[in-house]
């Protein structure tokens, strides 16, 4: 299949757009030509390379699982290590992209959202890398939950604020950080930290995580000299996941699976599982799938895991739903925690629990492989900032 | 012709500027809306906004968005400002105009929508997340009858502001500051001086200031550069302690007074 998503309009299929007050509209084309002009531009690429290269510890490994392969005794399994990037999350990945950008377009101050705080940290990092002026909006339930995070943020001398409006999560800490850019879009940049929002974001963020899947792409060559039959990663936005699935779209072979958050499970309504039970909305400039009620209201949503809680997804992945390019599937709260401790005691990786999501998976999809067959999962993070959660939940003081 | 467009326009040629009263549907309180709404109509107010509730109201700041929870917890949704929309409409002949975010309306889906804001003789309809290229493919001539209306601000170029002007129906929203709504405290000769710009701009349609307007005084120094203004988190915030509704009402006989 050709695939060349998004148009002009920003549009993957009916989704995407720019659904966002007038004010906003000047800059987002304003970073639209910024984008178009640097993203071939060899200065730019040479100095965004530099940084992954030697900053943000790329490219990561892939890793094989050989025990964890031996336990299911099927197909063989290679994790993708964006636990060990920079700050411990692939998040860098986007950041670094969007602060050169910002700095090009002359903006003095950025902002960001945060859900588990791994995207506030990677904000907070290339602002202190580079002198700016940072602030992140969090959830009040979220800065609760992942409170290392936010120590973490305020060592990185930016300032975070809680969000107490709505559900206190990511889709009220976003629902801010747009206030904060219609007041101030004249000097600052907010760096989006998934594949969501008004274009040109889920492409651009998009297009700098893709550097996951094209290094994967080019490990599993080398070490097996074909590609993988399965790819696995977790999708709250969805910016791991897009980021890895992005360079196979067009090897049809490829299955491509993201796992959202089931929460207490998808037959009761606390969940996030957005892609497999949302219908078509528009929620932070973008139109795709939505958990709403009967009235179009968003609806209150429930993951453990604080960057998996959000009621919305990346515009991309709505397409790709629906063009049945990649499959959906959700696992609950106690199927990530268990999957944690699995990954933990069979490969000394910790992973978090928006990671774990895509290794509980596994539960579902290795029985069904073949032994000739290979599963990449994305491990998007690691779990350090997860265990006070997992210490509460397993009930250790 | 407009009938919004109409209003603006005889109170123009009494020499006076029209007068836009937000109301959040359903706020402060569910089953005294109505009266209200036609008190405030009574008060002076010569359009009413109603403000459909909710959950994620973007473009407001906390004195509205505060109002909209409320509204939501009052079990307020689209249909039943649909609801209002009517029953003010049979006590008084004002332009009623929603302004919504656009997820509900999809939700409901666009043709029932429109048929039921027709059939319950709704003018207008203001959607703050629905920018000029998602208003064109959304809107294409299925409102007829209804206008939408679009809003220019202070990062609009005159390019923009001339094709917004092209576009939009009913008469220009133009918002006054960079920011979400809410009172300002002052306003800036950057202010001043975009909102001159912006009426030479709009050549088309006639233009209503919004955003920050909280006094008569606000009003008399917008005056020479609109044809009407609109006044929305004040009256809201008014509300928020008066129980009687009079001081409220207060407001924008002064308001009005000022136009």
């Amino acid at each position: 299949m050709k695939y060349n998503y998004p148009n002009e309009e920003g549009r993957f299929g009916k989704y995407g757009g720019k659904y966002v007050p007038e004010t906003l509209m000047t800059a987002l084309y304003e970073l639209e030509n910024a984008y178009e002009k640097y993203k071939n531009d060899p200065e730019f690429l040479s100095e965004l390379h530099e940084l992954q290269t030697d900053y943000n510890n790329r490219p990561t490994p892939l890793t094989y699982s050989d025990r964890l392969t031996k336990l299911y005794g099927k197909a063989k399994i290679y994790l993708k290590r964006e636990d060990l990037a920079h700050t411990g999350s692939h998040k860098l990945n986007n950041t670094l992209g969007q602060i050169l950008l910002a700095i090009r377009l002359g903006k003095k101050r950025i902002i960001a959202e945060t859900g588990a705080g791994q995207h506030g940290v990677a904000t907070a990092t290339v602002c202190a890398k580079f002198g700016l002026e940072c602030v992140v909006f969090m959830g009040a339930v979220d800065a609760q939950r992942q409170r290392l995070n936010v120590f973490r943020m305020h060592m990185l001398g930016a300032k975070v604020v809680e969000v107490q409006s709505g559900s206190k999560t990511l889709k009220d800490a976003t629902n801010e950080a747009i206030r904060d850019w219609v007041a101030n879009v004249n000097d600052t940049h907010y760096i989006i930290g998934s594949v969501m929002g008004p274009h040109p974001y889920p492409m651009m963020v998009r297009d700098f995580q893709s550097i996951i899947g094209i290094e994967t792409k080019e490990q599993i060559l080398r070490k097996e000299n074909k590609l993988p039959d399965y790819i696995v990663a977790c999708v709250g936005g969805g910016s791991n996941a897009m980021g890895i699935f992005y360079p196979f779209i067009e090897d049809e072979s490829v299955k491509l699976i993201g796992v959202e958050a089931g929460g207490y499970g998808i037959d009761t309504n606390m969940h996030s599982a957005t892609l497999t039970l949302g219908e078509e909305g528009i929620l932070h400039g973008m139109s795709t799938y939505l958990l709403q009620d009967e009235n179009g209201q968003v609806a209150d949503v429930h993951s453990i895991s604080a960057g998996l809680d959000y009621p919305g997804v990346g515009p991309e992945h709505s397409l790709l739903k629906d063009l049945k390019r990649a499959e959906y599937k959700a696992v609950t709260d106690d199927e990530a925690l268990k999957a944690t401790k699995t990954l933990s005691e069979y490969e000394g990786i910790l992973p978090a629990l928006e990671s774990a999501h895509a290794v509980a998976y596994l539960e579902y999809l290795m029985p069904a492989t073949k032994k000739d067959e290979i599963v990449i999962v994305n491990i998007s993070g690691r779990g350090d900032k997860d265990l006070n959660t997992i210490m509460n939940k397993f009930g250790i003081e | 012709m407009s009938y919004i467009r109409e209003t603006i326009e005889r109170e123009n040629e009494n020499g006076k500027k029209a007068l836009a009263v937000y109301l959040t549907a359903g706020y402060p309180h569910k089953d005294s809306f109505v009266d209200l709404a036609c008190g405030a109509i009574e008060a002076g107010a010569d359009i009413i906004e109603l403000g459909v509730p909710f959950s994620d109201p973007l473009a407001d700041g906390p004195v509205i968005q505060e109002s909209s929870y409320a509204a939501l917890k009052n079990g307020i949704n689209l249909h039943q400002t649909l609801v209002y929309a009517k029953e003010i409409k049979k006590r008084f002949p004002n332009p009623i105009i929603l302004m919504g975010y656009l997820n509900p309306i999809i939700k409901m889906g666009v043709e029932k929508f429109i048929s039921e804001a027709r059939e319950r003789s709704v003018d207008g309809l203001i959607i703050p997340d629905l920018p000029l290229e998602e208003h064109v493919k959304l809107i294409d001539n299925r409102f007829d009858g209804i206008d939408v209306t679009l809003l220019t601000t202070p990062t609009s170029s005159k390019e923009r502001i001339g094709r917004i002007d092209e576009a939009s129906q009913g008469f220009i929203y133009c918002v006054s500051v960079v920011g979400t709504t809410g009172v300002r405290s002052r306003f800036s000769d950057d202010t001043m001086a975009n909102l001159k710009r912006t009426y030479e701009a709009v050549k088309r349609n006639k233009m209503m200031i919004g955003f920050g307007i909280s006094n008569g005084d606000d009003v008399k120094r917008f005056s020479p550069f609109c044809d009407g203004v609109i006044v929305g988190s004040a009256i809201i915030k008014s509300l928020q302690k008066d129980k009687s509704n009079k001081t409220t009402f207060e407001l924008i006989a002064n308001l009005k007074s000022a136009c």
